[in-house]
């Protein structure tokens, strides 16, 4: 039984009187818990067509997100060099790899399956933008990585985007031969930039709710009651269900 | 968008709910992907190549190292004719008509006899045969100096880039200087005066040596036998057996074809095609046909078979 | 590092040989990504065909 079946449960910051204390911090509160109310934030029922495989993959690239913090964390205890000398700074150099590689893979299997869903629908559409930046991000994150890894894959990766990225006038602030730089960015700036997509993400995930299946063209009055004919439908289509 | 897509939205749950521990299902999605990033890290491993180093490739190929550093000095090598943001010696790439390098200028100036060979052949202490011959190079004028370079060049190619087998001619202190400079590299102390040349102890920015050595030809060949090459569709890939940036694959995909591939604007092409693909990837869901593509593709039917299933077993029409 | 943990710690796969590469004409591909994005394809497909496990929300 859902929260939201229970109208007899007062739920947290939820009072049986309206909240009207005035001030700033009120004002959030009250924002907050109109926008992101406690039983969407964490569900404990679920959409009854929510019901195939391909619905674990954006699970399971936040857990590999979260699987990447981790071991990038246990390699920046003892700084960018260690894990040339440490066969357990090794190990977590591998372990960073992997979860990397399982990461983007997830991401990228998560994001065929909601395309093909057109998971936009339903003003579903920053949802599908944070995503997609988000990976664009984690590819930029993944970059400044191997410029860090200070090998030879490092000095030549280097070298080469550097042309890359003079060509559009990137490389005039942003050197990927400057490995102080590049550090800076891959342990600070980008993992918050993506950190901080994949948190809107899913609040947004949960604020909308999974979206919803697309109705089946050949049956349109099962799909969607009230629609009298298949034109009709098509001009709805149209207008309403791939928009955002 | 229009008001009346915002009042077709149905509620989620309006189909029917289900159980369901989100807590829970994350919690087993960590526990097994930690798992088998572990498993995928103990059994793979990771690849870590040795850096090159300005003293191994001096080693191992002390004639490349001699010519790049012969056009360091003349002011012929990659980095001496680059253009932004390390000189003016050319406009940089353009965008159509747009020069984004140009515009950007020249942030990280870069003169390359200076910084690659007369800087680091003064800040060592040096016999007074080649403080000499440092001497005498810099005071001379232009023309002099691209008249020594010139003939030292076309000697070194005529003896196949060894400076050992050179035929007498009129190269002035250059042979002195470059010798003294390979023997620094060799030893290993230019690595370090590279880093250290603007009188800073603490340094993190590696632009001069990684410059000198892209430069040569010793870091590519290198690179070339690992598959890394441009041309190798190298950006996607990785030193050994190791899987590399796979998601590379379409910005690595244009440097493959015309035009691009053949393009003195070749980078910024590639970079204005990869700007227009990724601004249609994040704003696809408001670009009409595109965003209708899932409705043609049935892989839709597949994922919520049930819930069809469902509705035709429900509503039997 | 002792030879005990060393040993432990050693890939039980060395992948440091030289690469495997497989060309089509203007197409070359290392095979370990052709490994990766095969292996993604194989799974994308069976979350699409695989069963959904009905009890699974009373786990």
């Amino acid at each position: 039984m859902s929260i939201r079946d229970r109208a007899d449960l007062v739920q947290p910051g939820e009072s049986t009187e309206p909240d009207e204390a005035a001030g700033w911090t009120a004002a959030v509160r009250r924002r907050l818990v109109r926008e992101l109310p406690p039983d969407t934030m964490l569900p404990d029922t679920q959409p009854k067509y929510v019901a195939s495989w391909i619905y674990v993959f954006g699970v399971l690239t936040l857990a590999a997100f979260l699987v990447v913090l981790g071991s990038g964390a246990v390699l920046a205890i003892q700084g960018p060099s260690w894990w040339h000398t440490s066969d357990i700074g090794h190990f977590f150099n591998s372990l960073h790899l992997w979860s990397v590689e399982l990461f983007m893979a997830f991401m990228v299997i998560h994001l065929w399956g909601k395309f093909f869903m057109a998971a936009w629908r339903g003003r579903r559409a920053l949802t599908w933008i944070t995503g997609a930046v988000a990976f664009l991000g984690s590819i930029g994150t993944a970059f400044t990585g191997y410029l860090t890894q200070q090998n030879l894959d490092s000095q030549w990766i280097a070298v080469q985007s550097k042309d890359a990225l003079n060509a559009v006038g990137i490389g005039a602030y942003f050197s990927p031969m400057n490995f102080g730089q590049m550090l800076m960015w891959h342990i600070v700036l980008l993992p918050a930039f993506v950190g901080i997509l994949v948190v809107l993400h899913v609040l947004m995930v949960r604020r909308r709710g999974v979206v919803p299946p697309l109705p089946l063209r050949d049956r349109p009055a099962e799909a969607e009651p009230g629609t009298a004919s298949e034109a009709g439908r098509e001009a709805e289509a149209a207008e309403t269900e791939e928009q955002p | 968008m229009s008001r009346r897509s915002r009042a077709a939205e149905p509620d989620p749950y309006s189909f029917g709910s289900r159980p369901y521990d989100l807590v829970k299902e994350f919690t087993i999605a960590l526990v097994a992907v930690l798992a088998l990033s572990i498993a995928l890290a103990a059994v793979f491993s990771s690849p870590d190549k040795r850096p090159v180093t300005i003293a191994t490739w001096a080693k191992a190929d002390s004639a490349d190292f001699t010519a790049t550093a012969l056009a360091e000095l003349d002011g012929t090598s990659g980095t001496a004719q680059y253009g932004p943001p390390y000189n003016n010696a050319s406009e940089g790439q353009k965008l159509g008509p747009v020069g984004l390098a140009n515009l950007m200028g020249v942030t990280r100036p870069i003169d390359t006899a200076q910084d690659f060979v007369i800087r680091p052949l003064r800040s060592a202490a040096q016999t007074a045969i080649v403080s000499s011959a440092v001497a005498r190079y810099t005071a001379a004028s232009g023309a002099q100096q691209n008249t020594w370079t010139g003939n030292y060049s076309n000697a070194l190619d005529k003896a196949n880039g060894d400076p050992t087998k050179i035929a007498p001619g009129d190269y002035g202190p250059v042979p002195t200087m470059l010798t003294a400079l390979l023997a620094q590299a060799r030893a290993g102390s230019l690595d370090g005066q590279l880093l250290t040349e603007s009188g800073v102890f603490y340094q993190t920015d590696y632009t001069l040596p990684l410059l000198f050595l892209a430069d040569g030809s010793y870091l590519a060949n290198l690179a070339g036998q690992d598959h890394l090459a441009g041309t190798q569709w190298g950006m996607m890939n990785e030193t050994g057996n190791y899987p590399g940036q796979a998601w590379l694959w379409l910005y690595t995909f244009w440097y493959q074809i015309s035009p691009y591939n053949n393009s003195t604007n070749g980078d910024a092409l590639v970079w204005g095609t990869m700007a227009v693909l990724s601004l249609v990837f994040v704003f696809l869901p408001f670009i009409p046909g595109l965003r209708s593509i899932p409705r043609y593709i049935p892989v839709y039917r597949l994922i919520w078979r049930e819930h069809y299933r469902d509705l035709r077993a429900r509503g039997g029409t | 590092m002792s030879a005990v943990t060393q040993g432990a710690l050693a890939a039980a796969v060395d992948l440091n040989g030289p690469g495997h590469y497989l060309n089509w004409g203007v197409i070359q591909i290392s095979a370990a990504n052709l490994v990766i994005i095969g292996v993604m394809i194989v799974v994308f497909v069976l979350a699409l065909l695989l069963p959904f496990p009905k009890g699974r929300g009373r786990r």
